[in-house]
């Protein structure tokens, strides 16, 4: 598959995508890495393109990639966030895509709290959608970012066993990242505390565990999910010390998986909470890699999308 | 007035009725029901020849709407929506602006259904007053009105004290008291059934265990106060059998289902990528739920089919999955829905389906109707089985256009209804 077969309007989930076009996306996102290292890092490709970034729920991490991305690519780009727009004031989520459209912008990316916000935009704008995480359901282009660092350490995406911890149920990330990995062929097992574990999580083709060191042993990478700490009233977990005791990642129980596993995380982390500060830091961990390799598939995934090949050829 | 229909397929399961029978209507009332009668001087014919007749259809859960929420629904076009799927009765819900709590809000819902005449229309009055879910009505007062039976609908009576004392006081007045079962901890703010779909979707569940708690709780309540209980829109395989295992002991536990939950599973949220018209209250069970349910329609366990009718206004479904209401419309969908998809394949008979709508709740509801035997009043409906339909929510008579089914090609359907032994004719 190359840059011209791509025919997709819109990027909404991993779960859509096929092997494939994940291929295509990490290898596009290589030939965009080394845009990072020149002097001028600013290509050509997207000018005269608008992109619009609508977060409809509190972003710096995943906005200011987009962000950067776009910039790199020359689009032109406006943020939109929730405070102070038309939101606040009861307009409907419909209605504020709708008003956007008539912007004619060539590419929306989204995030919203509510699972299913980018599929329902997709439906109504000509422009594409690119699902920046729509609640616990998906977050495609971390899944990308990730399996491109993955790919980067490792050489492949099959064959590996990937070992996330955290709250399972909650987490858009875990869901992508199963979707990813399991197309490309690697085993992945999740691991948390069975009040943050969804019912049939089996049906995803997943190993699941309740306890940390089974789930970490023999495995190729480990990644660890951000404890939301404000989910502490909710009956979810007693107390960041009592979750520390069994599930962060510490160099002691790194020792269990193998000796050349990466240790991965979406961020922002909390130190002490899910992972050890010296593991965050530690050899293993290839934490700032994760947030480079973010520039470089999103603007993989806005050149795809934006389809100006099709125009150039 | 006279009213003769003539050459039909009579299907009247309490009357142990199947064939061809004549029906005579004069005064509004049965006059008689016989292999053939000839037309007195001066009757109305109505030739049902090639089609089932049947008592008029009881649709025993609707929302009207009104008084208040008028641009989702009214009585007139609820009516006209019940005429227009083959019903002649339908028992209204309470959760309406102001709710329907007291006499004044029951006797305005009887005389406005009145006036329209296009269905009877039977109220159901709130439990605790504004459904509060804090103070008994006076259900005395509403049940003089008419109110047939008491509910919080679509709010569960979770004060398991008050629930004691409504299914005690209710007896006063012979009335049910129907329980939307729902314990609001366990479903929390979960927008779909709690499984598989909802795991990979990342939508919060609703466990079918929130359902089960509390008919759990309600039948151990049951026992000790007695009276009726009935489970309105029951959706899970293990309440089925809670229910099954209250009659067997003897208990005055009944319960309706809706086609919704006999038709699709919670696999449609993802089927559908989010369609909102899935989204309803119970949600859509899984497919060993369905299955259950499908069982206990056969066997006898389920008392009542019933669409939980529930126009929404569609800018208020066109917004995201989780901001959307529970809820669809079903009153013009149930009937074909039913004899294409559960009798004609054999799920249940004719004369079973026939009575899930008509002695079922007519004897949930304690109504005259239901059957036709010489006083009763002279409500009909008739099918035709082998008319094709394609579900199209743009014909439809409700405000409300919100269902899953738009597109469906079914065979059988509603044909006409007959009220008190006049024609419905909708304008």
């Amino acid at each position: 598959m190359n840059a011209e077969s791509w025919h997709r309007k819109d990027l909404l989930g991993i779960a859509d995508l096929s092997p494939e076009e994940i291929r295509l996306i990490l290898d596009t996102a290589e030939s965009f890495r080394e845009v990072a290292e020149r002097p001028i890092k600013k290509v050509p490709t997207l000018r005269g393109k608008t992109v619009i970034n609508l977060f409809f729920e509190s972003s710096t991490r995943t906005r200011s990639s987009f962000e950067i991305a776009e910039k790199r690519l020359s689009a032109d780009n406006m943020n939109f966030s929730t405070s102070g727009s038309a939101l606040e004031k009861g307009e409907s989520l419909v209605d504020t895509a709708l008003n956007l459209e008539a912007m004619s912008p060539d590419l929306v990316v989204i995030r919203h709290r509510a699972p299913g916000v980018p599929h329902l935009l997709a439906a109504r704008l000509r422009s594409g959608v690119i699902n920046a995480g729509d609640g616990a359901h998906e977050h495609p282009t971390q899944a990308l970012l990730d399996a491109f660092t993955i790919r980067r350490h490792k050489g492949r995406l099959d064959g590996l066993t990937v070992t996330i911890v955290g709250d399972i149920e909650h987490s858009r990330v875990v869901r992508s990242n199963i979707h990813l990995l399991t197309k490309m062929g690697s085993r992945v097992r999740v691991a948390g505390p069975r009040t943050m574990l969804p019912p049939a999580l089996e049906a995803l083709g997943v190993e699941v565990h309740t306890e940390l060191e089974p789930a970490i042993a023999g495995a190729d990478v480990v990644m660890m999910l951000r404890i939301q700490l404000e989910r502490m009233n909710r009956k979810l977990f007693p107390s960041s010390r009592e979750y520390f005791q069994r599930f962060a990642l510490t160099r002691e129980r790194l020792g269990a998986a193998r000796e050349d596993a990466i240790v991965m995380h979406p961020g922002p982390m909390n130190r002490g909470v899910e992972i050890a500060s010296d593991v965050a830091d530690g050899p293993q961990s290839v934490i700032l890699e994760q947030v480079a390799a973010g520039v470089a598939v999103r603007m993989a995934v806005l050149y795809l999308l934006s389809g100006v090949r099709e125009e150039e050829g | 007035m006279k009213l003769l229909v003539r050459g039909g397929r009579l299907v009247d399961p309490a009357a142990g009725r199947d064939g061809r029978f004549d029906v005579l209507i004069e005064g509004g009332v049965v006059a008689s029901v016989a292999a053939e009668i000839a037309p007195p001087a001066g009757c109305e014919v109505v030739d049902a020849t090639g089609l089932v007749v049947t008592p008029g259809l009881i649709d025993m859960h609707v929302h009207l709407r009104e008084p208040g929420h008028e641009y989702k629904e009214t009585i007139r076009t609820g009516t006209a929506a019940a005429a227009a799927g083959g019903f002649t009765s339908v028992a209204c819900m309470a959760n309406t602006a102001p709710v329907n709590d007291e006499r004044a809000v029951t006797e305005f819902i009887v005389t406005e259904a009145a006036r329209h005449g296009f269905a009877r229309v039977h109220p159901v009055g709130a439990i605790s007053k504004g459904m509060a879910g804090e103070e008994l009505t006076e259900m005395g007062e509403m049940a003089a009105a008419g109110a047939v039976a008491f509910s919080d609908d679509g709010r569960p009576v979770v004060d398991t004290e008050l629930m004691r004392r409504a299914l005690l006081y209710a007896q006063h007045f012979g009335r049910p008291i129907l329980q939307h079962a729902q314990d609001l901890f366990l479903s929390g703010n979960g927008v779909m059934h709690e499984g598989e779909w909802s795991t990979r979707l990342g939508l919060p569940g609703i466990p079918g265990l929130a359902e089960e708690v509390m008919v759990a709780r309600d039948l151990l309540l049951l026992a000790e106060t007695g009276g009726r209980y009935h489970v309105m829109h029951l959706s899970t395989a293990r309440c089925l059998e809670l229910v099954r295992e209250g009659k067997r002991r003897g208990l005055g536990v009944t319960c309706e289902v809706t086609p919704h939950h006999l038709l699709l599973t919670d696999q449609a949220v993802a089927d559908t990528t989010f369609s909102t018209n899935v989204k309803m209250n119970p949600p859509l069970r899984s497919e060993a739920d369905r299955q259950a349910l499908l069982a206990g329609l056969a066997d006898g366990t389920v008392d009542a089919l019933a669409s939980d009718h529930a126009p929404h206004h569609a800018d208020e479904k066109d917004v995201e999955f989780s901001a959307a209401p529970f809820g669809i419309v079903g009153l013009e969908t149930m009937v074909s829905l039913g004899l294409d998809r559960l009798v004609r394949p054999g799920v249940i008979g004719l004369g079973r389906f026939v009575e899930l709508l008509t002695a079922g709740p007519a004897r949930i509801l304690g109504l005259e109707t239901g059957t036709l035997a010489p006083g009763r009043p002279g409500d009909l409906t008739l099918l035709a089985l082998d008319r094709e339909v394609t579900v199209d929510p743009a014909t439809f008579r409700s405000k409300g256009r919100n269902t899953p089914f738009a597109g469906w090609k079914l065979r059988g359907a509603p044909v006409g209804t007959i009220l008190g032994g006049v024609p419905v004719r909708l304008p």
